[in-house]
Protein backbone atom coordinates (compact mmCIF):
# COMPACT_ATOMS: atom_id res chain seq x y z
CA UNK A 1 0.00 0.00 0.00
CA UNK A 2 3.36 2.05 0.21
CA UNK A 3 3.79 2.01 -3.15
CA UNK A 4 0.21 2.87 -4.12
CA UNK A 5 0.49 5.85 -1.26
CA UNK A 6 3.85 7.17 -2.98
CA UNK A 7 2.32 6.86 -6.76
CA UNK A 8 -0.62 8.84 -6.15
CA UNK A 9 1.24 11.83 -4.33
CA UNK A 10 3.26 12.15 -6.76
CA UNK A 11 0.46 12.01 -9.14
CA UNK A 12 -1.66 14.88 -7.44
CA UNK A 13 1.45 16.21 -6.75
CA UNK A 14 1.70 17.02 -10.78
CA UNK A 15 -1.89 17.72 -10.91
CA UNK A 16 -1.67 20.53 -8.67
CA UNK A 17 1.55 21.89 -10.23
CA UNK A 18 0.09 22.26 -13.84
CA UNK A 19 -3.45 23.78 -12.14
CA UNK A 20 -1.59 26.20 -9.89
CA UNK A 21 0.53 26.84 -13.73
CA UNK A 22 -3.06 28.02 -15.04
CA UNK A 23 -3.99 29.67 -11.94
CA UNK A 24 -0.39 32.28 -12.35
CA UNK A 25 -0.89 32.01 -16.15
CA UNK A 26 -4.63 32.56 -16.82
CA UNK A 27 -5.69 34.98 -18.66
CA UNK A 28 -8.57 36.28 -17.33
CA UNK A 29 -10.57 35.80 -13.33
CA UNK A 30 -12.57 33.03 -14.60
CA UNK A 31 -9.22 30.62 -15.73
CA UNK A 32 -8.31 31.19 -12.37
CA UNK A 33 -11.30 30.38 -10.63
CA UNK A 34 -11.63 26.97 -12.71
CA UNK A 35 -8.08 26.32 -11.96
CA UNK A 36 -9.16 27.42 -8.02
CA UNK A 37 -11.95 24.50 -8.25
CA UNK A 38 -9.66 22.07 -9.61
CA UNK A 39 -6.91 22.49 -7.31
CA UNK A 40 -9.61 22.31 -4.71
CA UNK A 41 -10.73 19.10 -5.86
CA UNK A 42 -7.11 17.45 -5.76
CA UNK A 43 -6.51 18.49 -2.46
CA UNK A 44 -9.95 16.67 -1.29
CA UNK A 45 -8.18 14.03 -3.44
CA UNK A 46 -5.35 14.44 -1.37
CA UNK A 47 -6.70 14.87 1.84
CA UNK A 48 -9.11 10.94 1.00
CA UNK A 49 -5.95 9.28 0.02
CA UNK A 50 -4.01 10.13 3.42
CA UNK A 51 -7.62 8.78 5.54
CA UNK A 52 -7.48 5.86 3.42
CA UNK A 53 -3.54 5.04 3.07
CA UNK A 54 -3.07 5.89 7.22
CA UNK A 55 -7.43 4.20 7.60
CA UNK A 56 -7.89 6.86 10.03
CA UNK A 57 -11.59 9.01 9.25
CA UNK A 58 -10.32 12.36 11.18
CA UNK A 59 -10.07 14.20 8.71
CA UNK A 60 -13.33 13.68 6.62
CA UNK A 61 -15.51 16.00 7.65
CA UNK A 62 -12.95 18.36 6.73
CA UNK A 63 -13.70 17.17 2.78
CA UNK A 64 -17.37 17.98 3.11
CA UNK A 65 -16.42 21.42 4.33
CA UNK A 66 -14.02 21.67 1.09
CA UNK A 67 -16.40 20.03 -1.30
CA UNK A 68 -19.20 22.84 -0.75
CA UNK A 69 -16.49 25.97 -0.02
CA UNK A 70 -15.30 25.37 -3.81
CA UNK A 71 -19.02 25.73 -4.89
CA UNK A 72 -19.16 28.99 -3.38
CA UNK A 73 -16.04 30.22 -4.47
CA UNK A 74 -16.71 29.24 -7.74
CA UNK A 75 -20.37 31.20 -8.06
CA UNK A 76 -19.09 33.97 -6.25
CA UNK A 77 -16.39 34.76 -8.75
CA UNK A 78 -18.67 34.38 -11.50
CA UNK A 79 -21.33 36.64 -10.29
CA UNK A 80 -18.61 39.42 -9.07
CA UNK A 81 -16.67 39.24 -12.64
CA UNK A 82 -20.18 39.65 -14.46
CA UNK A 83 -21.06 42.79 -11.85
CA UNK A 84 -17.97 44.01 -12.89
CA UNK A 85 -18.29 44.01 -16.17
CA UNK A 86 -21.63 45.01 -16.42
CA UNK A 87 -20.66 48.38 -14.30
CA UNK A 88 -18.31 49.07 -16.86
CA UNK B 1 -5.84 -13.88 -1.19
CA UNK B 2 -8.93 -12.89 1.67
CA UNK B 3 -11.40 -10.48 1.22
CA UNK B 4 -9.17 -7.62 3.14
CA UNK B 5 -7.20 -8.08 0.43
CA UNK B 6 -9.12 -8.07 -2.11
CA UNK B 7 -10.72 -4.93 -0.99
CA UNK B 8 -7.68 -2.96 -0.24
CA UNK B 9 -6.51 -4.38 -4.23
CA UNK B 10 -9.44 -2.93 -5.65
CA UNK B 11 -8.86 0.52 -3.46
CA UNK B 12 -5.61 1.07 -4.79
CA UNK B 13 -6.61 0.34 -8.23
CA UNK B 14 -9.44 2.92 -7.36
CA UNK B 15 -7.21 5.52 -5.91
CA UNK B 16 -4.61 5.19 -9.36
CA UNK B 17 -7.49 5.75 -11.65
CA UNK B 18 -8.41 8.75 -9.71
CA UNK B 19 -5.00 10.07 -9.38
CA UNK B 20 -4.64 9.67 -13.16
CA UNK B 21 -7.44 11.32 -13.83
CA UNK B 22 -6.81 14.34 -11.99
CA UNK B 23 -3.23 14.64 -13.97
CA UNK B 24 -5.50 14.39 -17.02
CA UNK B 25 -7.62 17.38 -15.85
CA UNK B 26 -4.36 19.05 -14.97
CA UNK B 27 -2.70 19.14 -18.01
CA UNK B 28 -5.98 19.59 -19.68
CA UNK B 29 -5.98 23.38 -17.64
CA UNK B 30 -2.82 23.78 -18.61
CA UNK B 31 -2.90 23.29 -22.24
CA UNK B 32 -6.41 23.93 -23.79
CA UNK B 33 -6.32 27.00 -25.59
CA UNK B 34 -9.95 28.35 -24.40
CA UNK B 35 -12.06 28.81 -21.19
CA UNK B 36 -14.57 27.08 -22.38
CA UNK B 37 -11.91 23.91 -23.01
CA UNK B 38 -10.75 24.40 -19.66
CA UNK B 39 -14.18 24.53 -18.05
CA UNK B 40 -14.81 21.22 -19.78
CA UNK B 41 -11.60 19.86 -18.22
CA UNK B 42 -12.92 20.85 -14.88
CA UNK B 43 -15.93 20.13 -14.78
CA UNK B 44 -15.55 16.24 -16.00
CA UNK B 45 -12.45 14.47 -15.80
CA UNK B 46 -12.17 15.97 -12.46
CA UNK B 47 -14.84 14.82 -10.86
CA UNK B 48 -14.86 11.60 -12.20
CA UNK B 49 -11.52 11.14 -10.65
CA UNK B 50 -12.52 12.64 -7.48
CA UNK B 51 -15.29 10.40 -6.85
CA UNK B 52 -13.17 7.03 -7.70
CA UNK B 53 -10.56 8.25 -5.35
CA UNK B 54 -13.60 8.43 -2.59
CA UNK B 55 -14.50 4.97 -3.55
CA UNK B 56 -10.88 3.89 -2.94
CA UNK B 57 -11.19 5.75 0.16
CA UNK B 58 -14.52 3.81 1.20
CA UNK B 59 -13.32 0.48 0.03
CA UNK B 60 -10.06 1.04 2.18
CA UNK B 61 -12.38 2.45 5.59
CA UNK B 62 -14.93 0.00 5.12
CA UNK B 63 -17.35 1.96 8.01
CA UNK B 64 -20.51 3.07 7.85
CA UNK B 65 -20.14 6.12 9.18
CA UNK B 66 -17.33 6.93 6.74
CA UNK B 67 -19.20 5.89 4.30
CA UNK B 68 -21.68 7.95 4.18
CA UNK B 69 -19.14 10.71 4.74
CA UNK B 70 -17.99 10.16 1.71
CA UNK B 71 -21.45 9.43 0.00
CA UNK B 72 -22.42 13.03 0.95
CA UNK B 73 -18.86 14.16 -0.15
CA UNK B 74 -19.46 12.88 -3.87
CA UNK B 75 -23.30 14.06 -4.01
CA UNK B 76 -21.91 17.62 -3.33
CA UNK B 77 -19.51 16.97 -6.06
CA UNK B 78 -22.33 15.85 -8.34
CA UNK B 79 -24.93 18.50 -7.74
CA UNK B 80 -22.20 21.52 -7.19
CA UNK B 81 -20.08 21.08 -10.69
CA UNK B 82 -22.68 21.42 -13.16
CA UNK B 83 -23.83 24.72 -11.17
CA UNK B 84 -21.01 26.03 -11.07
CA UNK B 85 -19.49 25.65 -14.77
CA UNK B 86 -22.76 26.81 -16.42
CA UNK B 87 -22.49 30.53 -14.45
CA UNK B 88 -18.80 30.59 -15.23
CA UNK B 89 -19.34 29.67 -19.06
CA UNK B 90 -23.23 32.44 -18.67
CA UNK B 91 -20.49 35.01 -17.43
CA UNK B 92 -17.89 34.26 -19.94
CA UNK B 93 -19.57 34.05 -22.82
CA UNK B 94 -20.34 37.67 -23.84
CA UNK B 95 -17.72 39.32 -22.44
CA UNK B 96 -14.47 37.25 -22.72
CA UNK B 97 -12.10 36.04 -25.26
CA UNK B 98 -13.74 32.73 -26.50
CA UNK B 99 -12.36 30.94 -29.61
CA UNK B 100 -15.16 30.98 -31.89
CA UNK B 101 -13.32 29.39 -34.43
CA UNK B 102 -12.60 26.65 -32.41
CA UNK B 103 -16.88 26.33 -31.67
CA UNK B 104 -18.54 23.53 -33.90
CA UNK B 105 -21.72 25.10 -32.91
CA UNK B 106 -23.20 28.13 -30.68
CA UNK B 107 -26.42 27.77 -29.95
CA UNK B 108 -26.45 30.48 -27.49
CA UNK B 109 -25.65 32.89 -29.47
CA UNK B 110 -29.36 34.08 -30.51
CA UNK B 111 -30.25 33.94 -27.33
CA UNK B 112 -27.47 36.15 -26.35
CA UNK B 113 -28.30 38.62 -28.97
CA UNK B 114 -31.88 38.37 -27.69
CA UNK B 115 -30.78 39.28 -23.86
CA UNK B 116 -28.42 42.23 -24.71
CA UNK B 117 -31.42 43.42 -27.41
CA UNK B 118 -34.13 43.46 -24.04
CA UNK B 119 -30.97 45.10 -22.06
CA UNK B 120 -29.86 47.47 -24.16
CA UNK B 121 -32.34 48.61 -26.50
CA UNK B 122 -29.45 47.52 -29.36
CA UNK B 123 -28.00 44.12 -30.03
CA UNK B 124 -24.38 43.83 -28.20
CA UNK B 125 -21.66 44.43 -30.58
CA UNK B 126 -19.59 41.66 -29.85
CA UNK B 127 -22.06 38.89 -30.06
CA UNK B 128 -21.78 37.78 -33.89
CA UNK B 129 -25.53 37.56 -35.61
CA UNK B 130 -24.43 34.33 -37.41
CA UNK B 131 -27.24 31.48 -36.72
CA UNK B 132 -25.92 27.96 -35.30
CA UNK B 133 -24.93 25.91 -37.98
CA UNK B 134 -26.86 22.22 -38.43
CA UNK B 135 -25.17 19.64 -37.69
Amino acid sequence: MSIVAVTVTALLALAGALTLVRIIRGPSILDRAVATDVLLAVIVAAIATEAAYSRDATALPVLVVLAVLGFVSSVSVARFAARKKDAK
Amino acid sequence: MSADGVLDTLAAICLIAGALLSVAAGVALARFPDLLFRMHAAAKPQVLGLLLVLLGCALRLRNGVDITTLVLVGAFQLATAPVAAHMVGRTAYPHHDIRRDLLLTDEFAPHAERIGADRDGAPRPSVPAAAPQER
